[in-house]
């Protein structure tokens, strides 16, 4: 796949060619993750767990686009996806088929078997693997940006995470000390309304997760979470600030999760009429017609992005099918260094 | 020659450390200013600079949660906890993210976190206690007691160069009360590594932290009895040092375990098993443990004292097994 490229924003908005890779994106993720949920899983080919970011897209992809990738570890951003953020890892080049592979339990997932969906991490494609426990990675990206601080570099982390983990103790503590210490770190918000089963009233006596900058202050900023126009621009300015060594910033983007927690889960506990006024603030069929309206895309050219989509996607589980499982035996590999793990470095 | 303290053979390990490798850099609270609660950082904040000698906000998960972000772009930090009991406050940032970070994806976490250990100085049950097993019931990470000044040093300077999260635990009773004479060339002690303290061939004593102390006297005492006792000091319990166990276990026949730690799942049931599966047609004996009861740790004198395994327990239990 062609990833999107490193950006500039901030500086000024998307161009072009970024406007459309953010439409490729989006629409990958979405395919990838509609053949994960919709199709494997029920054919009983992923083993374990699947967590999808269904009408989130526009956050994980509006934020994405400002991560700086130039192949250059001493300047490239580092990024702390969610468990709702696969275009984080696809923009940061973990290919289609290592997200199946991984989903599969193969041996060439990013974590060879040893865990299994959204846990991938890499650091080869600065990307910082997200743990089950829900804001673990926001200190952890508050250490990665002290470093940064220490090197004298203008590199940021991406720290993502939905409206739930707010209210753990270690995203607290986390974003308290890369404020205390103005450390260089966006803090992304995806806002979907549950956690889980429990809507946000029920995590959070305040209005919006962008009112807990004040907390710490920081500046939070609320924004469209549908509109990756809107999430671009805030996170723009949020990178800019954590460039300049100002400090961090909380931006939250505002949708709404369209399927259950897991694939597993029905989510009966949503009203149908919240789902049914979302569904009709799609981000991609959104920034499809806005892109459309501009004369950037065709009706044509959109099925056949889609029709091009498929295909990619075709050809990745037909290699991650292919791909080996683990030998049994290396699950005693890796556990401390020299112990074998290190191999597939 | 001048006689070093434990706690100064800490603070001297970390300082020369920091002068080696530019890497490593300290976190914790109180640490900069003050100079940590103990002064095992006093003086850094001076010479390195507030860039790497970082006071934080109270807050343990956020302490190893930055650690562990700055290991991961291949800086090597020191986690300070300010009392180790406070690391139940990190508890998750240390068993599910750094133990588990090289296993799942190949990603290693090279941090130390230290702290002041263990009872004896009427600290109560918040500032006396030892939560080593906690952590050696983690695979992916490693744990470390030191018991003497030379031990104190070499094992900091190998934690810290070390590619694996090691929690290092110091003892606090030991801090000002031992000291002894240290080489002035550069060393580490490998972790991993027990030290024979004493040679014996009736029975032999594994003990770890301030616990050797007590061992060492009562195998004195014993010896005007007329039995030798060898006196193992583990200094790492993850990884444990078997051979040296079952080396001095086949030697003498007998065993016991002496720790400061509660009783239940301490280390001396895992001993245990191991002499079990690995030498029981060399044990004349059961294998005996002295421990701590199964309670907090109590605050007032007599409490404590009854609490804290002593010698006169360890003689107790030496002479019941030297019967067999």
């Amino acid at each position: 796949m062609s990833a999107p490229k490193g950006a500039r924003a901030g500086e000024r908005g998307p161009d072009r060619a970024d406007l459309l890779a953010m439409l490729y994106t989006m629409k990958l993720t979405r395919a990838l993750e509609e053949r994960i949920e919709r199709r494997l899983y029920r054919q009983g080919k992923i083993v374990g767990g699947v967590y999808v970011g269904r009408g989130q897209e526009a956050i994980s992809v509006g934020a994405g686009m400002h991560i700086r990738r130039t192949g250059d570890p001493a300047r490239d951003d580092v990024v702390f996806p969610s468990h709702r953020d696969m275009a984080v890892f696809l923009m940061q080049g973990i290919e289609p088929r290592r997200v199946l592979a991984q989903y599969m339990g193969r041996r060439t997932g990013p974590t060879r078997g040893r865990d299994g969906n959204m846990h991938m991490g890499d650091m080869t494609h600065r990307v910082v693997s997200f743990i089950s426990h829900l804001g673990d990675t926001i200190p952890v990206a508050a250490g990665c940006a002290l470093t940064f601080r220490m090197h004298g570099t203008d590199q940021v982390c991406f720290a993502f995470f939905g409206d739930g983990t707010t209210s753990r103790g270690d995203w607290h503590s986390g974003v308290n000390l890369a404020a205390v210490q103005r450390l260089p770190v966006v803090f992304i918000c995806n806002n979907n309304q549950y956690a889980y089963s429990t809507p946000l009233a029920r995590q959070m006596a305040v209005a919006r997760v962008a009112d807990r900058a004040v907390g710490y202050g920081i500046p939070g900023e609320s924004v469209d979470g549908n509109d990756v126009l809107a999430v671009h621009d805030a996170v723009g300015r949020a990178v800019a600030r954590a460039r300049a060594g100002v400090g961090p910033t909380l931006v939250e983007g505002v949708t709404f999760r369209m399927t259950g927690h897991s694939a597993h889960d029905d989510a009966g506990y949503v009203p149908d009429a919240t789902l049914e006024e979302w569904r009709g603030r799609d981000p991609i069929a959104r920034f499809a017609g806005q892109l459309e309206t501009r004369g950037l895309v065709d009706r044509a050219g959109l099925v056949e992005l889609d029709r091009r989509i498929e295909q990619e996607i075709d050809t990745a589980v037909g290699g991650a099918e292919s791909d080996p499982w683990p030998a049994p035996e290396e699950c005693l590999e890796g556990v401390y260094h020299g112990t074998g793990g290190d191999a597939w470095r | 020659m001048a006689l070093t303290t434990y706690v100064e053979a800490i603070r001297q390990g970390i300082w020369e450390e920091m002068e080696r490798d530019e890497r490593v850099f300290l976190l914790g609270e109180d640490i900069g200013i003050y100079g940590g609660a103990f002064k095992v950082t006093e003086g850094m904040l001076d010479r390195f600079g507030e860039m790497r000698v970082i006071d934080t906000p109270i807050a343990e998960s956020a302490i190893v949660g930055a650690a562990i972000g700055a290991a991961l772009m291949g800086m090597r930090p020191v986690a300070e906890m300010q009392f180790i009991d406070f690391i139940s406050c990190a508890f998750d940032q240390i068993t599910n993210f750094a133990a588990k970070n090289r296993y799942r994806w190949g990603a290693g976490v090279p941090i130390v976190i230290r702290g002041p250990a263990g009872g004896g100085v009427h600290g109560g049950p918040f500032h006396s206690q030892n939560p080593e097993m906690y952590y050696v019931h983690t695979p992916g990470l490693k744990v470390v007691t030191p018991a003497t000044a030379y031990d104190a040093k070499g094992l900091i300077k190998a934690a810290i160069r070390d590619e694996d999260p090691v929690l290092y635990l110091e003892h606090k009773y030991l801090y000002r009360r031992i000291k002894e004479e240290l080489p002035s060339e550069d060393y580490i002690v490998p972790i991993g590594r027990a030290a024979v303290r004493r040679e014996g061939r009736d029975l032999t004593m594994l003990t770890y932290a301030a616990m050797l102390y007590p061992c060492l006297e009562a195998a004195e005492d014993l010896r005007r009895e007329g039995h030798e006792v060898e006196v193992i000091d583990l200094r790492s319990l993850l990884p444990l040092d078997k051979d040296a166990i079952l080396t001095s276990a086949k030697k003498t026949g007998k065993a016991m375990i002496v720790h400061e730690d509660t009783r239940t799942g301490g280390i001396a049931g895992e001993i245990t098993a191991i002499l079990n599966e690995e030498v029981f047609e060399y044990l004349d004996g059961p294998v005996l443990r002295v421990t701590a009861p199964d309670t907090p740790v109590p605050y007032s004198p007599p409490l404590e004292k009854f609490f804290l395994p002593d010698k006169d327990k360890i003689l107790a239990t030496a002479r019941q097994l030297l019967a067999y």
